[in-house]
């Protein structure tokens, strides 16, 4: 799949061998539903250390994907490894669209953040100390003696995915983790997850309904196809970190943006 | 700016119209007054019977029959409603047996438990929480299965077994359909308790009080024991609203 929007831009020979080495495996992947084949023989490499958005047109199962990998939608038929080793072996974070109904509105944040923890079944002061460490790591400014609703959309995504990273997950997955939020806030959203990832290096793989979105974010941009999902595209977006504003109207991202534009209007106009 | 300053008293409106009408109502004798006593003979009169008098006894007596009622249908109904609506299958197997009694009038079972328990206060309580309890179960068992699916399914990526799932989550959901239920369990327990100490040989209690009252044409003294009645159940539903919202602090939210 050699496609002019990454030729010349990954460089030659540095850590190739690492770039390469895939932290997650799929290997023929089937998933039927009632009415439809949604994934069939399906394979896929989630590279180790990167950020990987997955876009597609609607219903072509997204979110299914990352169900599966997960554990939350049981597969027909298929393997899926992460460093050859199944799911029940690693610790992972998973991040829900929807804010509001992930968290638990009777605990207050912080409870919240370090209810993982608690079925880990660590001791109390080491669920603080963790706790502590990761929010000044992060350098988070919210009030988290609050409850859930006492939060702002924004506020309550962030201790989300502060949940879903306390345990120190080797890989994190998020859900469509902005579309509930005002453009104000997912701008700001988005460059606090990219000072997460910058900042702890975790394998990341993110739903995106926003193309914009999944290619500002990612190092890899993942296009499905239509039912039954196939890879339509595998892209490289190879920018430094972090990315600002300016790096919306630079030529490489407005290159691979209308690439994947083109292959996302190619699949739909499939249907 | 001014509307802001009368809303806390705008309930007191309809309090003072109500006693207007009453008054005008006994002033212009529209209805015979031997049927309708003027409001300050039937505020005298329950003064006087809750301070110190027969009435405030017999809102005890109801009050008592009333909670021991709630208590107990809270006891049986309560795991019960987790236990069936934790598991869906279970609860649809059983869920046209609940609706039948619970749609089944309390007291169309009065002589079944006469025949059970005899004329006592155990047949008063244990009807009215019979009827309280199915009310609780219902709710209970409803509030467990329609718990948020998105924060189940948070528990179990989390590593959540199904019994974390189900005490640190289901149970949770489930209060604020819980204290609904509760609410509604306690004014039914409340009706039953006062027909059945009209009707099943009772010497006490407020039914038997209105009953009494208008046997013997004091109607003074029964329209007391109707305010009295009716502030005990008013006072019962507040009372469990505010333990709701000390509770369930994020019902609604």
């Amino acid at each position: 799949m050699s496609l002019p929007a990454h030729q010349g831009r990954v460089p030659a020979g540095e850590n190739g061998a690492a770039a390469t080495s895939a932290h997650v495996t799929v290997r023929g992947l089937t998933k039927h539903f009632p009415d439809a084949v949604v994934y069939d023989r399906f394979d896929l490499d989630i590279p180790r250390g990167k950020l990987v958005s997955i876009f597609g047109p609607n219903g072509c199962g997204k979110s299914t994907l990352i169900n599966m990998i997960t554990g939350l939608i049981p597969i027909d038929a298929g393997e899926i490894l992460f460093d050859g080793k199944p799911l029940r072996d690693i610790k992972f974070g998973y991040v829900f669209q929807n804010y509001r109904e992930a968290l638990f509105p009777w605990l207050r944040a912080i409870d919240n953040i370090q209810y993982p923890l608690k079925l880990m079944k660590l001791p109390k002061a080491e669920r603080r100390r963790r706790t502590e460490r990761m929010v000044a790591n992060l350098g988070v400014k919210v009030d988290l003696n609050r409850y859930p609703y006492e939060l702002s959309g924004g506020q309550q995504q962030l201790v989300s995915i502060m949940r879903a990273l306390v345990v120190e997950p080797q890989i994190l997955f998020l859900d469509e983790p902005f579309s509930a939020l005002d453009y104000e806030m997912t701008l700001f959203m988005r460059d606090q997850l990219q000072r997460i990832f910058v900042e702890t290096g975790t394998t990341t793989v993110l739903v995106s309904h926003d193309l914009e979105e999944a290619v500002y974010l990612a190092d890899r941009i993942l296009l499905l196809s239509r039912r039954p999902a196939a890879i339509a595209d595998y892209v490289h977006y190879d920018a430094a970190r972090p990315r600002t504003d300016a790096t919306l109207s630079q030529h490489e991202f407005v290159q691979v943006k209308a690439h994947c534009l083109e292959v996302f209007q190619r699949e739909v106009r499939k249907g | 700016m001014k509307a802001i300053r009368f809303d806390p008293f705008l309930p007191i409106i309809g309090v003072v119209g109500l006693i207007v009408i009453w008054y005008l109502a006994v002033w212009y004798q529209v209805v015979d007054p031997v049927l309708l006593p003027s409001p300050v003979d039937t505020f005298r009169a329950l003064w006087n019977g809750m301070a110190g008098g027969r009435l405030g006894f017999d809102f005890m007596r109801t009050l008592e029959r009333t909670i021991l009622a709630i208590l107990i249908a809270a006891a049986i109904a309560i795991p019960l409603g987790i236990a069936l609506g934790a598991s869906e299958r279970i609860y649809r197997s059983v869920e046209f047996v609940v609706d039948f009694f619970r749609s089944t009038p309390a007291s169309a079972m009065f002589p079944l438990f006469l025949v059970l328990f005899g004329v006592g206060d155990t047949t008063k309580i244990s009807v009215a929480a019979f009827g309280a309890a199915l009310v609780i179960l219902f709710n209970v068992a409803y509030g467990v299965m329609n718990a948020r699916k998105t924060r189940l399914l948070a528990a179990k990526v989390m590593g959540a077994s199904r019994l974390r799932v189900l005490t640190d989550v289901m149970l949770l959901e489930s209060l604020p359909q819980t204290f609904v239920g509760l609410r509604n369990g306690v004014s039914l327990a409340l009706v039953i308790v006062v027909v059945a100490e009209m009707f099943i040989g009772s010497t006490d209690g407020l039914g038997q009080r209105v009953f009494e009252a208008q046997q013997l044409f004091a109607m003074p003294d029964m329209y007391a024991a109707i305010f009295a009645a009716g502030g005990l159940g008013y006072g019962l539903n507040l009372l469990f609203l505010l333990v709701e919202r000390q509770f369930v602090h994020w019902s609604g939210k």
